[in-house]
């Protein structure tokens, strides 16, 4: 594989995953759903100063059925917690999780009965981004490790 | 602000007042709540017409246990009143003040749900805070801060 003449044609020959994965990581469509301080990270991420379209990801979908990436931003108390998995469901496949800070990742400083003790126990994450808050370097830096691995095929729901 | 005026209609069912700082506390018998608030909000002298808010307190291990504590304020005249109601574990049933001030309606569902102190004739006694599922009244004091480990 790779680039091949015949003749006088050039000719790049690759695999069809990797043309999807290629396609899929540089347009990604995030939810936008904030829940708790880590979400105003993500809006200053999403704003002028760490312009996240820069990676091609500023196309914050207030629809679940037009997102394809969950950043799940702050606590996510029980109550919650149904609300959220109803969004994730209604996303179309394929589909991506970012556990965006301590409390998402792991309940963080809350181990309380009100807290989910990590987005994990009922969604499929793909990154984690440990901060309390993430800082916009970190979510970027995670969202662009989301994209290798959806580069790799080795993230999404369908995986 | 003359509490005298209770004390006679309402006799020993009006406890021991005490003043801290200017705060005025009275420990009132569950039994005489309603008609006790009714006489507060309705007497010109007290005209209580706020009720500012309305808790719990678990006092574990002490008995009795609970107690609803209610902050009323008067808007006409500018003054202040604490009630304390002590409340049984073994009963712990209040009558609801809904009757007399509407607000109360949300403060004892509240209440109900973190404490689990019923208030007999509210309109609606479920949870508000809690998702409608959840399991025991998690600021009684032993009820596990952690929970009981469902995700």
């Amino acid at each position: 594989m790779g680039i091949e003449r015949f003749g006088a044609t050039t000719v790049l020959t690759t695999n069809l995953d990797r043309v999807v994965g290629w396609a899929r990581r540089n347009s990604l469509w995030p939810l936008t759903f904030g829940l708790a301080c880590c979400a105003i990270e993500m809006i200053s991420t999403a704003a002028a100063r760490y312009d996240i379209a820069r990676f091609g990801m500023e196309v914050f979908r207030p629809s679940p059925r037009q997102a394809d990436v969950m950043i799940v931003a702050g606590t996510v108390t029980r109550k919650m917690a149904p609300a959220v998995k109803r969004l994730y469901d209604q996303m179309a496949e394929p589909k991506w999780v970012v556990a965006m800070g301590a409390c998402a990742c792991s309940g963080g400083l809350f181990p309380t009965y009100a807290v989910v003790q990590g987005v994990d126990t009922f969604l499929p994450v793909d990154i984690y981004i440990p901060g309390c808050p993430v800082k916009p370097e970190a979510l970027l830096d995670g969202l662009i490790r989301l994209q290798e691995k959806i580069a790799a095929g080795a993230a999404g729901s369908a995986r | 602000m003359n509490l005298d005026t209770l004390r006679a209609r309402f006799g020993p069912a009006v406890g021991a007042s005490v003043v801290f700082r200017g705060e005025t506390s009275l420990t009132v018998d569950r039994e005489a709540v309603v008609a006790l608030c009714e006489c507060l909000r309705d007497e010109e002298a007290l005209a209580f017409d706020f009720l500012a808010d309305l808790c719990g307190v678990d006092r574990h291990p002490a008995d009795p246990r609970f107690e609803v504590v209610y902050h009323l304020y008067s808007v006409r005249h500018g003054h202040r009143l604490r009630l304390r109601v002590p409340v049984g574990e073994a009963d712990p049933v209040v009558d609801s003040v809904t009757g007399v001030w509407e607000t109360a309606d949300w403060h004892e569902r509240e209440c109900f749900d973190l404490f689990g102190i019923r208030f007999r004739n509210h309109p609606d006694l479920r949870r508000i805070l809690l998702p409608d599922d959840f399991e025991g009244h998690p600021l009684r004091k032993d009820f596990p801060l952690e929970g009981d480990g469902r995700p």
